[in-house]
């Protein structure tokens, strides 16, 4: 009898865990695919469907360091755009202007979890609330 | 077996008279309206027709260097129009022009000039800046810049109007991205959408063909 409930109680935990993980990949889903979406229509012309960039015009999207090192940057570029900054990518510098996009924080969500996790990143969700964060803090 | 040779025979024939149709028409079509002249050849009236060509002008390089349409005497060349600070389509269609300069960059009777549409902008040294910055260098591929009118003219008057009125392509080309492909007879050869990757590859594998085609005018 005891082993039985065990065994229920076992099985219920593992649903629920299974159950929620599969929220979260959910969720990671949603981000990602909207993300892909906009990174069409308002990125890939200058950054391209590869995210490898144009030469030493235009940086790629491609190292991971740099992005992990400045997650909360990213959401200010992204939102107000780059002018006469220097920037190194894979040990190239970089010196171009990017224009703004007046995106509502949840895209600007889902456009940086496009670009965190694909080219070869994997860096997960960054949720709609930590852009809201990070936009705070952006000069 | 007789028949089998018998039919060999035709077959080659058919063949030549396939090469023999082949030679007569240019691969490529061209462009722009054409008129017809009548001239004295020989004691005899001829008539011949022309075709419409890019006129003259005169920009001056990345260089500084002045150069006109005498400076692409002997050239196929594709054209272009862009500039350095467009943040929408010219990114797209410099990185797919990289492909067309990495194919034809030794080959010493080919160009490509992209004309910048903003030369208040657009200066001598903000060029140079620009073809350091996309990794090309000697002169096979020259950024021009020039007078507005003029550019805006060349572009409107003697690439676009062309393809408005003979092949239907659709208008606005200057801020559509086209890649002009023009022979060394000046003629326009071939219209291409500059964001459009196969687009771009037929473009790399036209040029190809129109640098093989014999220097001497074709007959209509
Ligand atoms: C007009 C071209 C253009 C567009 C459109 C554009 N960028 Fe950029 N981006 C640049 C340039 C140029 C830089 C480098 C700026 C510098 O050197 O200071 C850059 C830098 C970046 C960087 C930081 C450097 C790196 O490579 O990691 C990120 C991240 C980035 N862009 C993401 C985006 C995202 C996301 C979008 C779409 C919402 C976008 N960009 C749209 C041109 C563009």
């Amino acid at each position: 009898m005891k082993s039985r409930v065990i065994g229920l109680l076992t099985v219920l935990i593992a649903v629920i865990i299974a159950s929620c993980q599969s929220e979260d990949e959910l969720e990671f889903q949603r981000y990602y695919n909207g993300g892909k979406k906009l990174y069409e229509q308002k990125c890939q012309n200058c950054h391209s469907a590869k995210g490898d960039g144009l030469s030493n015009l235009i940086p790629p999207l491609t190292d991971a360091i740099y992005l992990k090192k400045n997650k909360a940057l990213l959401a200010c570029m992204v939102k107000y755009g780059i002018k006469e900054t220097i920037i190194t990518i894979n040990g190239k510098s970089y010196e171009g202007a990017m224009p703004a996009n007046d995106l509502a924080p949840v895209d600007i969500a889902k456009v940086l979890t496009y670009v965190t996790n694909s080219f070869g990143n994997k860096m997960g969700v960054i949720k709609s609330e930590v852009i809201d964060r990070y936009l705070a803090g952006c000069k | 077996m007789k028949q089998l040779t018998g039919l060999l025979f035709i077959t080659l024939i058919l063949f030549s008279a396939c090469k023999f149709n082949a030679a007569e028409t240019p691969k490529l079509p061209i462009y722009g309206n054409r008129d017809t002249v009548s001239k004295m050849v020989n004691g005899k009236m001829v008539v011949d027709s022309v075709y419409a060509t890019i006129p003259d002008f005169k920009f001056v390089n990345q260089y500084g260097d002045s150069i006109t349409s005498k400076s692409l005497n002997g050239y196929v060349y594709v054209a272009d129009f862009f500039f350095t600070t467009c943040p929408s389509i010219c990114p797209v269609m410099h990185r797919n022009m990289l492909k067309v300069y990495a194919d034809y960059k030794n080959v010493s009777d080919f160009k490509i000039i992209s004309h910048t549409i903003d030369p208040k902008h657009d200066s001598v040294p903000v060029l140079k800046k620009y073809a350091d910055k996309m990794g090309i260098s000697g002169q096979t591929w020259w950024l021009l810049q020039g007078k507005k009118e003029d550019t805006y003219q060349l572009g409107e008057k003697s690439y676009l109007v062309a393809v408005k009125e003979d092949s239907g392509t659709p208008g606005g080309y200057v801020h559509q991205g086209w890649f002009v492909l023009v022979d060394k007879q000046k003629r326009v050869r071939g219209y291409y959408d500059g964001t459009d990757e196969k687009q771009v590859d037929k473009l790399r594998a036209d040029i190809k063909t129109l640098l093989a085609e014999t220097n001497t005018t074709i007959a209509q």
